[in-house]
């Protein structure tokens, strides 16, 4: 599998992609042909600042939103041809999701969030619970699983958030500033989890706007004005450290 | 697809928990339509079964027939002439009796009780299911000679005989004439006709009654009994000629009698409770409506107050059908609730209404059944539109929303 790598396409191709928002006189311009590719195995941070096309690029990436042309290419698979279910479909199948705001469901409990993916692939209840306990083990929250969101710290919120998306065994993370409610000691230690799970295999993108976050990734992409400005690939130092 | 549904339900379930106070509020009008509806649906049926019943005590296949006021001024009572018409020339008339009545006090043994005095024919008994539960009726001698002898209702036999002593044979004075018990009728109820109570009165033979109470030959009213192969509406008809002939009513002069047949009474009084019954249900339905409408308007503000969790749910891969599915799951398991509550309510209600009002409590299972479709179809239709809602939003503007 990892020999003829050369073989396979790149897990992520996007091809002069453009996003305008609105019409007319009030149009606005997002993104003015991105291209960008993503490899299997690798961390990428995106970075840029705001009003630079990062987050709707992220949206994209997500197939939460599609673009207005170019081509975005998953496992080889035209993205943007395909209709909201199967979009959806898609991220049910190959994506997970960690959001600045954590995003977990109020008054339910750690195992309940982390089950809901798996509610919808149709999962009994027995092995969405083991699922849900091992994704939750992963996260070192194990004996939380029955705490609400309420009773946890942020950082253990994000960690319950990363289990949620994890539960589906996904081939890509995506994370939207997943450090960004963080104080700095937490926001480590959650790219630490990040970097770990990165070493497992597992490819994830993350937007963000700190540098010291960005320092975990491999690759780190900026955005400028709705264009990619720079990628720079990097040794994986950090990810050598913790592991 | 199954699995899918029983996460479904699992999840609505979770959400009704989550928010017990609220889900219970939401579906209280339900509840109350449903109670009512089932409430209302028992006690008419228990309140048909009872005047049922009451009517069928007056005897089937009779018709009742007495005087009103006509053209010419006061009613004209009917005399034994009328009787004896009726009986003979009319074919299927199987019975025909006529009565007489007066008020009087019965004295036994120091006690003293008001009741009515009845004059009637043993024909009567026969035509309008009048029992004679010990002793025996009237003799044909008795009958055509006046006797002084008579039946006494069971609350007279209670006001003045003592409790355990047989009356036969004992004599009762009724206000200045003395007479002697031959029988006792068997307790009617309160069907009792023309008359007030059926139970309270003493029956004498009807010359018995002209001679020595009213003092003339002239009937209040008469029944007739029918056979039952002939209609009800040909013998009116054969009747109301007779007695128009014999009463010299001539072209366009109004009726100045009546005939009512006890099964049209019943017919019309059975008419009149379910036209009440069905008003009520509907003024019941109304307020099911409201009920549904506050489903719907709960289901709007939950689906913005959980937009976020929508676009948590659009984000990690629900289809827009699994999110409408969800919240249409919560919209009927929210009815459905409400539906049970509703019926149990309505069993305590209507079981203890009944007790108070004193009718049968008849326990309709196709009424509880139907409200209960009906309230998890409330639920479809009015959860089907926030629903839709939910299933449309746009997961990014959903994950945003605060």
């Amino acid at each position: 599998m990892t020999a003829d790598r050369s073989s396979t396409p790149p897990l992520i191709e996007l091809e002069g992609i453009t996003k305008t928002f609105g019409k007319g006189e009030a149009a606005f311009q997002a993104l003015k042909g991105v291209d960008m590719r993503v490899e299997r195995g690798d961390f990428v941070a995106v970075m840029g600042p705001s009003g630079s096309g990062k987050s709707t690029t992220m949206n994209v990436l997500g197939c939460l939103d599609v673009p207005t042309s170019g081509i975005f290419r998953f496992r080889g698979v035209e993205v943007q041809a395909l209709d909201r279910d199967q979009r959806s479909l898609l991220r049910r199948r190959y994506l997970g999701f960690v959001f600045q705001g954590f995003n977990l469901l109020a008054r339910t409990s750690a195992v309940e969030n982390v089950e809901l993916p798996l509610l919808y692939r149709g999962e009994k209840k027995a092995v969405r619970h083991a699922a849900a306990m091992r994704a939750l083990d992963q996260v070192g929250l194990a004996p939380w699983a029955d705490h609400t969101p309420a009773e946890l710290s942020g950082g253990q919120q994000q960690r319950v958030a990363i289990a949620r998306a994890l539960v589906t065994e996904p081939a890509v993370l995506l994370a939207d500033e997943p450090t960004g409610n963080l104080d700095t000691e937490r926001s480590i230690e959650i790219m630490q989890l990040l970097t770990r799970l990165n070493g497992e295999g597992i490819t994830i993108l993350m937007v963000t706007h700190e540098e010291e976050m960005a320092a975990f990734a491999r690759t780190v992409v900026r955005f400028r004005d709705g264009l990619v400005e720079s990628v720079e690939h990097r040794e994986r130092a950090i990810a050598g450290e913790v592991g | 697809m199954l699995g899918m549904f029983g996460a479904t339900l699992l999840l609505a379930f979770r959400e009704i928990r989550r928010h017990l106070l609220r889900s219970f509020l939401t579906t209280l009008g339900i509840i109350i339509g449903v109670a009512a509806v089932i409430t209302m649906v028992t006690l008419g049926n228990g309140v048909t079964a009872s005047v049922t019943s009451q009517i069928s005590s007056l005897g089937s296949n009779v018709l009742i027939v007495f005087p009103v006021r006509g053209d010419r001024g006061a009613p004209r009572p009917f005399k034994q002439d009328d009787i004896d018409a009726a009986r003979n020339q009319i074919a299927g008339v199987e019975d025909v009796s006529g009565s007489v009545s007066s008020s009087a006090t019965a004295f036994h043994n120091g006690q003293s009780w008001q009741t009515s005095v009845q004059g009637v024919e043993n024909a009567f008994l026969r035509a309008r299911s009048v029992e004679v539960e010990e002793g025996r009726p009237f003799s044909n001698e008795e009958e055509s000679a006046g006797k002084s002898v008579c039946l006494i209702g069971p609350k007279v036999r209670q006001a003045i005989f003592v409790a355990g002593a047989s009356p036969l044979g004992a004599k009762v004075r009724l206000d200045n004439v003395s007479c002697t018990v031959v029988g006792l009728l068997k307790e009617r109820g309160e069907g009792g006709g023309p008359d007030q109570d059926s139970d309270n009165v003493v029956m004498m033979p009807l010359k018995t009654v002209q001679r020595r109470f009213t003092g003339n030959d002239d009937l209040q009213y008469f029944v007739i009994k029918y056979d039952s192969a002939y209609a009800s509406t040909t013998i009116q008809a054969s009747l109301v000629a007779l007695l128009r002939e014999r009463r010299l009513l001539q072209g366009t002069a109004a009726n100045d009698f009546n005939v009512v047949d006890t099964a049209q009474v019943n017919q019309a009084l059975g008419a009149a409770t379910g036209a009440l019954t069905a008003m009520v249900a509907v003024i019941a339905g109304i307020s099911l409506l409201v009920g549904g409408i506050g489903i719907m308007n709960i289901m709007l503000v939950s689906v913005t107050e959980r937009t976020r969790e929508i676009g948590i749910r659009l984000a990690i891969g629900a289809l827009a059908r699994e999110v409408q599915l969800q919240f249409l799951t919560e919209a009927v398991v929210l009815c459905c609730f409400g539906g049970v509550v509703g019926i149990a309510l309505a069993f305590l209600l209507s079981w203890s209404m009944a007790g108070v009002i004193d009718v049968p409590f008849l326990f309709d299972p196709l009424v509880n059944a139907l409200s209960f479709l009906f309230s998890a179809l409330m639920g479809i239709t009015f959860g089907f539109y926030p629903a839709r809602r939910a299933s449309k939003l746009d997961p990014i503007d959903a994950l945003r929303h605060e």
